[in-house]
């Protein structure tokens, strides 16, 4: 384990060799990244190191990248939760300071500390995420008994009451038409038999089937009105 | 701990996209670069103007000389601010930074709407006067602050809404200053109006408009 991998896992600066010091920072940082792990706990005291493995993510290092990403998740997280972001909405917002670290990682100095730099992301990320909050909370309302109450279409007790009422007068009013009419009703309107069908129960002809029908509904017009159920 | 699937995959998702990147230069490098783009267009508005009368009327008159100075000023440190806010991390208190160049150019001009002697070397206003300031301010700032604003959207301005502000307040400013080399009149309440106004609606357009493209 290299000495900045230790210090993120100890929590502790990691110290640049003297022998390395003529080097590009970016050379140090690729060596470091190549070999830390992820840390389990990230303090402020390891800020060289976290800066290290950014300037070395500057340089395209992926794994480095990588491992930076992860170690900043607690930060970040703890950042956000301070900011009073609800529990439900941290890690929402801890993946928006992802996105925002991806797109802003140009503008990290390589010669200044990376937490303030981390921590102005993820306390402006929090505080938009906030702001989205409660635009939305102002927006919508929550009444759960209006909610509870709403009557649905096919649950509407007055309508089922007028269909059913509807139904029995459409039944009477069958019922009084002539037997070769009720029949055609019954056939081909209420079981929706086929003309063939109702010609071979009934022994009539398609076409007096026809007639019949068109009397019977006639009628029931009649009786029942022009904007009625029948 | 947010180590979720979800948050593992975007990680690894970033990682795999990984391109290397150049740091930016320093704010003040990048703002300098601007001011270099400003005295360029100012040079090609110099080759007609009467250079030596500018020069003798603001020697004469200290107001006119403090009012350039705070107008170049606020130009050049708005720019500054804008810059810096452009990168996380940085203090909002930054853009403060312009608001004392801007208090000398406001009190300097309403210094020489009450000064009695008059200005040598300057004409009587034209009766559209203050509009065509209106309109110069406008026009010349919309390309300085369309570069300003392409420069800043290679950082990651937090506060996209401050620092479109400081961009348009910078771009003003160099506006202004550009105005006062073709500009032979002397202070009046009225030209001051009209270079306020312009000042704020050169703000307001550009905050609007920036905001959103640094949003994007």
């Amino acid at each position: 384990m290299t000495a900045a991998a230790a210090a993120l896992a100890t929590g502790r600066a990691a110290p640049m060799p003297t022998f390395l010091a003529p080097w590009p920072r970016t050379a140090w940082a690729a060596l470091v990244a190549a070999h830390a792990s992820v840390p389990a706990h990230v303090t402020d005291t390891n800020d060289a190191a976290l800066a290290s493995l950014m300037a070395a993510s500057q340089a395209g290092d992926a794994r480095a990248y990588q491992q930076l990403l992860r170690a900043i998740l607690p930060i970040a997280a703890i950042s956000i939760r301070r900011q009073g972001v609800p529990p439900d909405r941290v890690d929402d917002v801890v993946q928006e300071v992802l996105l925002t670290i991806h797109r802003a990682r140009a503008t990290y100095d390589p010669s200044r500390p990376f937490l303030p730099w981390l921590r102005a992301i993820a306390h402006r990320r929090a505080i938009d995420a906030l702001r989205t909050h409660l635009r939305t909370a102002a927006r919508e309302i929550f009444d759960e008994d209006a909610y509870l109450n709403h009557p649905g279409a096919t649950q509407d007790a007055d309508d089922a009451l007028a269909r059913a009422d509807a139904a029995h007068r459409l039944r009477q009013a069958v019922t009084t038409l002539p037997p070769g009419q009720r029949q055609a009703v019954e056939l081909l309107g209420l079981n929706e038999h086929s003309l063939e069908e109702a010609a071979g129960t009934t022994g009539r002809t398609k076409g007096a089937l026809k007639v019949n029908l068109h009397r019977a509904l006639a009628a029931l017009r009649n009786r029942l009105g022009e904007g009625g159920d029948a | 701990m947010p180590d979720d699937v979800a948050l593992q995959t975007l990680i690894a998702d970033l990682s795999s996209q990984l391109r290397p990147v150049r740091a930016l230069p320093p704010p003040w490098r990048r703002a300098a670069l601007w001011c270099g783009a400003v005295l360029l267009v100012a040079s090609v508005f110099a080759l007609f103007a009467d250079l030596n009368a500018l020069m003798h009327r603001l020697m004469s008159t200290p107001d006119m000389w403090l009012s350039f100075l705070g107008a170049l000023f606020t130009a050049i440190l708005a720019a500054s601010a804008a810059f810096i806010t452009s990168v996380p991390g940085r203090s909002s208190l930054w853009a403060l930074l312009p608001l004392p160049p801007l208090a000398l150019w406001l009190s300097a001009g309403t210094a020489g709407c009450l000064r009695m002697e008059p200005a040598p070397g300057t004409v009587p206003e034209a009766p559209m006067h203050p509009m065509a300031c209106i309109y110069f301010i406008v026009m010349v700032s919309v390309p300085l602050s369309i570069l300003l604003m392409w420069q800043i959207t290679r950082a990651c301005p937090l506060r996209p809404a401050l620092t479109a502000s400081l961009a348009g307040l910078a771009s003003a400013g160099a506006a202004a200053v550009i105005l006062a080399l073709v500009h032979p009149f002397d202070a009046t309440y009225t030209d001051l109006l009209a270079h306020l106004v312009a000042v704020v609606l050169v703000v307001v357009g550009v905050r609007i408009a920036g905001e959103r493209a640094l949003r994007k």
